[in-house]
């Protein structure tokens, strides 16, 4: 689960790693309150930060929904220290479309403000944590290219990233902390801080499960505080079930609307931009029907996978959702039944097309257990389906179908 | 011989109590498996498809002389339940569940590291031995007995792969389903060394997707260690950066882990990639058969026949489809 700035540092607050301060806003009526409280708090300089679910939003710009050649403003993150400009900034960001190079060409609609304490600061770096899958450890990443890309860093320069692998069994120790304050030149008061920061840091990506934990840019600012000025966090799907008080954090507007409609049915759905249609069972198997439909001369609309237990509902649903999104111009159900059987998928699929009106045609590949007799099924159902043995015969039916 | 499990196996199945665990308890039996023990902490003393159940797998071990696990677990227990097995002497821990946090899999997979247990999984079919043993959920008829050794991060796809396999009459000395998590017990690398070390089998097929670079290490151990023929697939080349494809660990981050950098590097390593996944089975046909005309090359002959099934199949199943359509026209 991804979550936004403002909340990744509420989550870092309660771990006590020092972050840049901040009130959340979702409506301008709410502006001239945070700003009291943010001067209440001694602070004077201001940053307005667009919160969406896509980094590179300093570099974005702003436009308007409803025109989109009409640009708004240049940046999604804007430093004042004036009041005035910062309630404009705010107003042209609220309710308009930010596009970065992260969010694509179709932008995301800025709904929630982050307004922020600016912080005079001397040094950017870059931090994160994450899980090192060839060694099956945390890695903890620094490097003193801060504030920009990282991608372009390890692509470029990958000696400017210092890493630090954790133990599981023992966990962080003091020394890989002085290691990396040592490799990021830090001395003095700034070398004292950090390595305070960077133990809270850990216990804060452990203990909420976090997948992805990323400071970019981490600033020592110019009285020497190490100071998190960005915070991207990625919450562990499998185990927010530990975290009930991340619940309230996820944020619909972020995710595509079938695809909440899809998870409400336990199906695993994700749209793509092309025009076959697929339902399949097995993530493995989902994953090679849409490479089969581009190896046909199509472009898969989407990757669904039905799970395990393909019934007539799981059917149904999936069918929905695909011809809910227009530019499909063909479906290829490819079902290999296992445990599950195929004449009760087909049975599935005949009932389903029965009672949804489908106009595009659907090609039926179900192989496995009881294949031959869900392909008698199929034959005699009367219905417009173009039926395929093997996988080889399923992409060659679709390469005919879009002939068509 | 096979890799993993044979006629040797005692099996113990974790959570067999469940829906699960007794489903896939009684079609492991009618299999073939030898099913010795099960365990569900605190129904211990009763009985799930005539087999016993007991609280903990040390007793399992202790009784039954388990040597063999499988998990079927729910994701919240699963973690602690391979450990049990583990600190109980077993040596062969097949975990089927799916959805476990990874920070638990991070404590599991360092605490076994360096000792001498093979764990399977998480969120795999598990592993299938055909003619001898299935510890997992795989269905065991589209498998054959042979010498053709599988092994996936995928489900379905790899039983695609099987049923390609034994259409051509290739039958497989073991399958391994590996798991599609990001924290597996065993990678591509640990099952393709017990592959080669195995005499029974000829040929290795390996389906990797997105992710990771798991694929890229084996490629190059396949490189410097095997000389039976290896033949790959990539799934994923049409999946969008930065998306998790339903498998935990099947996602393209900072552009690491496209399928082309992973069929680079295998194609590099000498392995025959297929480039459909409907051309899996018949790659393997072709890398045995070339394989054999190096060693003697009067034998062409000797691979025609399967290649021939391979039509009937297709006929078989052509007219229902011809079938329809006139149905549609008319």
């Amino acid at each position: 689960m991804k979550i936004h700035e403002y909340q990744a540092k509420e989550i870092l607050k309660q771990y006590n790693v020092p972050v840049q301060d901040g009130i959340a806003i979702k409506d301008i009526s709410e502006f001239d309150n945070a700003i009291q409280q943010l001067q209440q708090r001694g602070i004077n300089q201001f940053v307005v930060k667009s919160q969406i679910h896509a980094g590179g939003r300093g570099k974005g710009k702003i436009y308007n929904p409803g025109n989109r050649d009409e640009l708004i403003l240049e940046g999604g993150v804007k430093f004042t220290t004036s009041v005035d400009k910062a309630k404009e900034y705010a107003r042209k960001m609220l309710g308009n479309l930010l596009v970065t190079h992260q969010t694509g060409t179709e932008g995301k609609i800025v709904r929630t403000l982050f307004i922020t304490e600016g912080l005079d600061y001397k040094k950017e770096f870059y931090l994160g944590i994450l899980l090192d899958r060839a060694v099956s450890k945390n890695v903890i990443m620094a490097s003193t290219e801060g504030g920009v890309e990282i991608e372009k860093v390890a692509a470029e320069t990958p000696e400017k990233i210092i890493k630090e692998w954790i133990d599981p069994v023992v966990g962080l120790q003091p020394f890989q902390a002085r290691k990396l304050a040592f490799s990021l030149g830090l001395d003095g008061e700034a070398f004292k801080n950090f390595i305070k920061f960077i133990p809270q840091l850990y216990k804060a990506y452990v203990e909420t499960d976090a997948s992805l934990l990323e400071i970019n840019p981490l600033v020592i600012t110019n009285d020497n505080k190490i100071v998190a000025l960005d915070a991207k966090v990625n919450i562990d799907d499998n185990a927010l079930y530990r975290h009930k008080d991340f619940e309230g954090m996820r944020d619909f507007n972020e995710e595509d609307p079938l695809e909440i409609e899809a998870s409400k049915y336990n199906l695993n759905y994700i749209k793509l931009e092309g025009n076959v249609g697929c339902m399949v069972n097995g993530a493995g198997l989902a994953m090679a029907t849409m490479d089969i439909i581009k190896l046909a001369g199509g472009e898969p609309a989407n990757f669904l996978d039905v799970g395990g237990g393909a019934n007539k509902t799981t059917v149904a649903n999936g069918f929905k959702i695909i011809l809910s999104d227009h530019n499909v111009k063909a479906i290829l159900i490819n079902i290999f039944g296992g445990i599950v059987r195929c004449d009760r998928v087909a049975q599935g699929v005949i009932d389903a097309a029965s009672q949804i009106r489908i106009n595009v045609p659907v090609v039926v590949r179900l192989e496995g257990t009881n294949a031959q007799e869900a392909g008698i099924l199929l034959q005699n159902s009367g219905l417009n389906f173009v039926v395929a043995g093997s996988l080889k015969d399923a992409a060659e039916k679709v390469t005919s179908v879009l002939k068509k | 011989m096979s890799i993993l499990i044979d006629k040797k196996t005692r099996l113990v199945v974790q959570g067999i109590t469940g829906g699960e665990g007794s489903f896939h308890t009684q079609q492991m039996k009618e299999y073939g498996t030898n099913v010795v023990a099960g365990v569900t902490p605190g129904k211990g003393g009763t009985l799930v498809e005539g087999v016993l159940v007991y609280n903990t797998v040390a007793e399992a071990v202790k009784v039954q002389k388990a040597n063999t696990s499988v998990i079927f677990v729910p994701p919240a227990f699963a973690a602690d339940a391979i450990l049990e097995a583990a600190f109980a002497g077993i040596k062969v821990i097949i975990c089927i569940t799916e959805g476990i946090p990874t920070n638990d899999m991070l404590k599991v997979y360092n605490a076994l590291k360096g000792k001498d247990i093979v764990l399977v999984g998480p969120n795999c079919p598990g592993v299938i031995s055909p003619g001898k043993a299935k510890v997992g959920i795989m269905p065991g008829f589209i498998h054959k007995k042979g010498t053709i050794g599988v092994v996936s991060r995928s489900g379905t796809l790899t039983y695609e792969a099987v049923k390609q396999l034994t259409d051509l009459k290739l039958g497989q000395s073991t399958g391994v389903g590996i798991g599609g998590d990001p924290i597996i017990g065993s990678r591509f690398i640990d099952i393709i060394k017990l592959f080669n070390e195995d005499p029974e089998t000829e040929g290795i097929v390996m389906i990797g997707e997105i992710g990771g670079s798991a694929e890229e290490e084996a490629a190059e151990f396949i490189k410097k260690n095997v000389k039976k023929p290896v033949v790959g697939f990539i799934a994923g080349r049409t999946a969008p950066p930065g998306r998790r494809m339903g498998h935990a660990g099947a996602i393209i981050s900072g552009g690491k882990g496209t399928a082309d950098e992973k069929i680079k590097a295998l194609t590099k390593a000498g392995i025959k990639v297929a480039e459909s996944p409907a051309l899996i089975g018949i790659t393997m046909l072709k890398a045995l058969e070339e394989k054999k005309l190096k060693i003697n090359p009067k034998s062409i002959s000797i691979l025609k026949p399967p290649a021939k099934s391979e039509k009937t199949v297709k006929a078989k199943v052509k007219p229902a489809a011809s079938v329809i359509k006139k149905k549609i026209k008319k």
